[in-house]
């Protein structure tokens, strides 16, 4: 292998690789926590008696599941503005695509945890003149989370790597910047090995985060 | 007789086709201490369950201090139907308190955690103040020690304890025991009985479905026997459980007394 390195088209341009991470930092955190929290409704609707609840929320969580990603994130930026009539920026279309995805994914593991809780806990916190609202917020969502925090780890790691999909769409975030650079310098082993270890910097922290998370709360178990 | 803090009038319940309580009715005055015995799958949780309206009954009135619950709607077939208002049924069962056989602990929460809880959410209590209330409870039923303990911590005995504080901290006008004591261990039944008498010494309105015929013996001021869904039998627990008249009742005791000694 006579390959010369050369880290130099790295270093010297750094910062545009930092404006990218700022990017898939933004897209992370607001796909994770929006889809999370949707997920927490999208599973209540799954679990109503309501047949017009719980239908259509079946039908988005199959639709999510069922067709790849990527698909969805192009759909939103070249498909949706047509249903919609309005244009949408390519940042907004991954937000969209990427978020909604999680949701999908995060219903199912909140349903999943919320059915394996015993008619106890509602029971227990009703007795006490709860509603069903306050029950859920105070007695059995943080029993589900505490359950389902492996599994949402999971998820949460997912859309850390599925951002970098959002270059498909020339969003200015992590994977973008570095393939621009990789083919603007020809230099495609460093940069994309450097992009490699900064994902992993990025990601593994947040695994490690959520394991301590889990020892600290196994104690009220 | 004075005005009956809960009144109970025709009530029924069916699960599907199966029809469970076939209209029963009940006054029950302050201070009053009901046991109620019966078969297994008689109905003796479905009564109590639907006197806090953990199960909706399915006909009948039920009411507290006099007012009777819920709101009387005709429907299109001419039927009257009873509606009932979340809010409503919240406020009732903060009024009538309930221990389960299973406890129903919360485990994510600590024990002053437990009792404190429906005193902080649903009395919006300040949080001294809920501390000191669940505090005093505890010392009650002797846990006074173990505050900091998380439910799976504890015997089950001593969850049980928590859950009869936790529904008392709530100044409840009537407590609901569904056979408290009947996935204990032998050896610790007694401390639970030992909490639920003090409470009876406080002169507290009490209904208690039990297997524990020598304790509702004790503790009754009234014991009612429950069979094919309607109250067969009524009385002191001396009329009911030492000369009982109906044929059911002197043979359920005779089954239940087979391996007495
Ligand atoms: N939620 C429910 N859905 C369907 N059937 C039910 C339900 N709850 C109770 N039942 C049925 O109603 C009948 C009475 O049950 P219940 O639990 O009230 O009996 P019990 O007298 O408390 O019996 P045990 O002594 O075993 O606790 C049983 O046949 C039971 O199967
Ligand atoms: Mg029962």
């Amino acid at each position: 292998m006579d390959y010369q390195f050369d880290f130099s088209v790295v270093t010297q341009n750094f910062g545009a690789l930092l404006q990218g991470l700022l990017v898939t930092a933004e897209l992370w955190v607001i796909c994770a926590a929006g889809g999370a929290t949707l997920g927490v409704c999208i599973a209540l609707a799954r679990l109503s008696p309501r047949r017009w609840l719980s239908l259509p929320s079946l039908v988005y969580v199959q639709l999510f599941r069922n067709t790849p990603v990527l698909i969805q994130l192009i759909w939103f930026y070249y498909a949706f503005p047509i249903v919609v009539g309005q244009q949408l920026t390519p940042f907004v279309a991954v937000v969209l695509g990427l978020g909604l995805n999680t949701s999908a994914y995060c219903a199912e593991i909140f349903r999943g945890g919320i059915i394996s809780l015993t008619r106890g806990q509602w029971e227990g916190a009703k007795a006490i003149g709860m509603s069903q609202s306050m029950a859920l917020r105070r007695v059995i969502m943080p029993q589900v989370f505490r359950r389902m925090l492996p599994a949402l780890t999971n998820r949460v790691i997912e859309v850390g790597k599925m951002s970098s999909l959002a270059s498909v769409l020339s969003v200015p975030e992590l994977m973008y910047q570095g393939r621009l650079l990789s083919s603007t310098f020809y230099r495609p082993f460093e940069v994309i090995t450097t992009l490699a270890i900064i994902y992993f910097l990025l990601i593994f922290p947040s695994g490690l985060f959520s394991r301590w998370l889990e020892v600290r709360m196994a104690r009220g178990k | 007789m004075n005005k009956p803090i809960l009144s109970v009038t025709d009530l029924h319940k069916s699960f599907g086709p199966q029809h469970v309580l076939k209209g029963i009715s009940l006054d029950v005055q302050a201070g009053e201490r009901i046991a109620i015995i019966g078969g297994s799958g008689s109905g003796k949780s479905t009564f109590l369950r639907c006197i806090n309206f953990m199960e909706m009954p399915s006909q009948g009135r039920i009411a507290l201090d006099g007012h009777s619950l819920g709101s009387v709607k005709q429907t299109r077939a001419g039927e009257t139907r009873v509606n009932y208002a979340e809010r409503e049924l919240c406020q009732v069962r903060a009024r009538v308190g309930m221990v389960f056989q299973q406890f129903n602990l919360f485990p994510h929460m600590t024990v002053l955690e437990n009792v404190m809880e429906g005193l902080v959410t649903v009395k919006r209590a300040a949080k001294t103040e809920a501390r000191e209330v669940a505090l005093s409870q505890l010392t009650k039923v002797g846990l006074s020690n173990r505050l900091d303990a998380y439910p799976s911590q504890l015997s089950g005995g001593q969850q049980q304890r928590v859950a009869i504080a936790r529904a008392l901290a709530m100044e409840p006008e009537i407590i609901l025991f569904d056979e408290p004591t009947s996935s204990l261990d032998p050896e610790l039944v007694g401390e639970v009985l030992r909490s639920i008498r003090v409470l009876a010494d406080e002169g507290r309105t009490m209904l208690l479905v039990t297997h524990e015929l020598g304790f509702a013996y004790h503790f009754a001021t009234k014991v009612i026997f429950l069979a094919d869904g309607v109250f067969h039998e009524v009385g002191t627990p001396e009329e009911v459980l030492k000369e009982p008249k109906q044929q059911k009742t002197k043979e359920f005791l005779r089954r239940f007394n087979e391996f007495a000694f």
